[in-house]
């Protein structure tokens, strides 16, 4: 009977798991590791969201998790709104612009829309470096408050774990929820064939802008989540690497997939984590600088190879390795 | 601002927007042939530049592990340099393009950023972050008109990526070659009925890609600084130059709007704002894809309409 709601037994093994980790998991590193990965999850699940369910390719997702950092800070500094007030007022100024960029950006089509987004990407890193008053340049905007909720503020990365993995378990389960929705499979006949879609009564263009605003507005709930939590946001944390990386989280835990977000948002953090760590004690004299060539050519050789993620790929390798192996038995 | 500025204004956007238009060329060339848009295009502008600098002066590599002092002459360099390069982009197919089978258009860029963040990570090591700079091709006196300045290396820069589109034309128009890469850029399937080998051309367009890439780089060399992430943007502006105008796939457009785009990034830069100057490109870009979704010579639309 249980096999019957596969995701409601992932998601509380999930919480589970994510509840006890802190115990097994000493130091402030690790945890903060563990953050990093929570708010990428929040930003692959809306980034999969809008690449693999309807199909729009955005190089520049960095920027709703900016407008999200940057938003909150400049909210707090000049309106004395309480902290969690900020956040949501971000992220809904977020989806008020996510909103009118779309209207035009969503008819752009494959390397249209790509080349478009990446440059909406390089005019926002411009804005926060130029206009110092609003942004304070590139030196950031340095949060004026401690994120506070009543009389418990969060001040710990400990602390800031539950909460970015709260909000996290909440996205998510938002996120099965639509996918597995009437307005989830309008998304899957969009990225299966658009005109079929539309034929079949589906209004492509609203709900592609529909999971645009929703998309970015998670981006803005993780950018003003990291903003309280590190205290201080500047144009390096929103550069185009980073809407890139989100892309091959995306990527690499397969296109159309909630859960392969997840998976490719730690992969890909641990990945990188690790290289940085790792590579100089491997490589004699290698410093950190070689792990972006160690990320280049892993990335490359992930893509050409299983071109469908690494969970579906890896899937495919062993059916077809079992399937070999079965024909070879065969007398 | 007086006549003769803008005059000068001109000339330094000309000169900038040449280099744009040869990069944009490249991606032009491997879109048409191999339908991949290769985002690793302004690496090779850094790596050909880098690698001519190192043969032609004192250069110290891999944190000064060891100091490489050839001394080459000019020509000699630019040549090896150019060669080595189409050898990148040709190693790039035959290791990597060849093997991605896939449609998608994400997954075919996530490669080849894959592959510009190797290149740049192997220029790293090589050459540190230090920025360097290759010397004038030819001494001597800027030359005046009116009361602008013309520098030696700028007419070697607008005069040399003149020439360079010149011998691509001629390429493209009169050699069989040429033809056959052409063929291959209206239709693969029917190009490889008629006798064509498909790969060798796909092998070719990235060799030659690579070839320009190289050369723009090295011409800009003496007037800007080298480093390791210098290509990066000058992948960015070709890729918006070579999309704006022809919707990546037509020579012509890349190479105005290559010009294009350097006057006015030079014009809005002089006249508005510096700081952001590099916002220029892709607000001309994306107020060019609000009007018209394929970019403005269109060519690319009838292509996806003709389903090729």
């Amino acid at each position: 009977m249980l096999a019957r709601y596969p995701n409601l037994i992932a998601f509380s093994a999930l919480t589970i798991i994510l509840a006890l980790l802190p115990l097994a998991l000493g130091n402030n590193y690790q945890i903060s590791v563990l953050n990093f990965i929570g708010l990428n999850t929040i930003l692959t699940v809306g980034l999969a969201l809008l690449m693999g369910y309807a199909g729009q390719v955005s190089l520049g997702h960095a920027v709703f998790y900016g407008l999200g950092g940057y938003g909150a800070g400049i909210l707090a500094q000049r309106t004395g709104l309480p902290p969690f007030a900020t956040i949501v007022g971000a992220a809904i100024i977020t989806g008020l612009i996510a909103l009118l960029l779309g209207i035009p950006l969503l008819r752009l089509r494959g390397h249209y829309l790509a080349v478009a987004t990446l440059g909406l990407n390089v005019i926002f890193l411009l804005i926060a470096t130029n206009e110092t008053d609003l942004t304070g340049g590139p030196n950031g905007l340095a949060m004026p408050t401690e994120l506070a909720l009543g009389g418990f503020t969060f001040d710990t990365d400990l602390k800031f774990y539950f909460l970015i993995w709260l909000v996290t378990l909440a996205l998510l389960a938002l996120s099965l929820n639509i996918v597995n929705s009437r307005i989830g499979r309008a998304f899957r006949a969009i990225h299966s064939s658009e005109i079929a879609a539309e034929t079949l009564g589906v209004n492509t263009a609203r709900l592609k802008l529909q999971v645009l605003v929703l998309s970015s507005m998670y981006a803005s709930i993780a950018g003003s989540l990291y903003a309280y939590w590190i205290g201080i946001v500047s144009p390096s944390d929103f550069s185009i690497n980073f809407s890139i990386e989100l892309v091959v989280m995306v990527a690499i835990g397969g296109l159309a997939s909630v859960w392969g977000a997840i998976f490719g948002a730690a992969a890909v953090t641990l990945l990188i984590e690790l290289l940085r760590n790792f590579l100089p004690h491997l490589l004699r004299g290698a410093s950190g600088e070689q792990q972006i060539i160690a990320f280049g050519i892993l990335l490359v050789l992930i893509m050409v190879l299983m071109p469908e993620g690494l969970t579906t790929g890896t899937l495919k390798y062993i059916r077809k390795w079992r399937e070999k192996n079965q024909v070879n038995s065969q007398p | 601002m007086t006549p003769d500025q803008i005059f000068q204004l001109l000339i330094a956007g000309v000169t900038i927007g040449s280099i744009y238009a040869l990069i944009a060329l490249g991606f032009v060339v491997i879109y048409n042939v191999t339908g991949v848009i290769n985002l690793a295009q302004g690496e090779f502008a850094m790596l050909g530049a880098l690698i001519a600098i190192t043969l032609t002066s004192e250069t110290p590599l891999f944190h000064r592990a060891f100091v490489v002092n050839l001394n080459l002459p000019l020509i000699i360099a630019i040549a090896l340099a150019t060669l080595l390069v189409m050898g990148v982009g040709a190693l790039m197919y035959l290791i990597v393009i060849r093997w991605a089978r896939t449609d998608s258009v994400i997954i075919q860029i996530i490669i080849t950023i894959g592959i510009s963040i190797a290149l740049r990570g192997i220029a790293l090591i090589a050459w540190g972050t230090d920025p360097f700079r290759l010397s004038e091709f030819s001494e001597g006196p800027p030359i005046q008109i009116g009361n602008a300045v013309l520098t030696r290396q700028d007419l070697w820069v607008i005069g040399s990526a003149f020439v360079l589109m010149l011998l691509l034309y001629l390429f493209f128009q009169r050699t069989f070659i040429g033809v056959s890469l052409r063929a291959c850029a209206v239709n693969r399937v029917a190009a490889r009925l008629m006798g064509i080998n498909v790969s060798h051309m796909m092998l070719l367009a990235f060799a030659l890609s690579a070839g320009i890439g190289a050369l723009a780089g090295i011409v800009i060399a003496p007037k800007t600084f080298m480093g390791y992430d210098t290509g990066t943007y000058l992948g960015l502006k070709g890729f918006v130059a070579a999309i704006a105008i022809g919707g990546l796939s037509d020579e012509r457009g890349a190479i105005i709007g290559g010009l294009l785009l350097g006057v006015l990034e030079i014009l809005a830069a002089g006249l508005i704002s510096s700081g952001y100057k590099d916002a220029i490109a892709f607000l001309v870009l994306i107020a060019v894809l609000f009007v018209q979704t394929t970019g403005i010579l269109q060519r690319g639309a009838k292509r996806e309409a003709a389903g090729v």
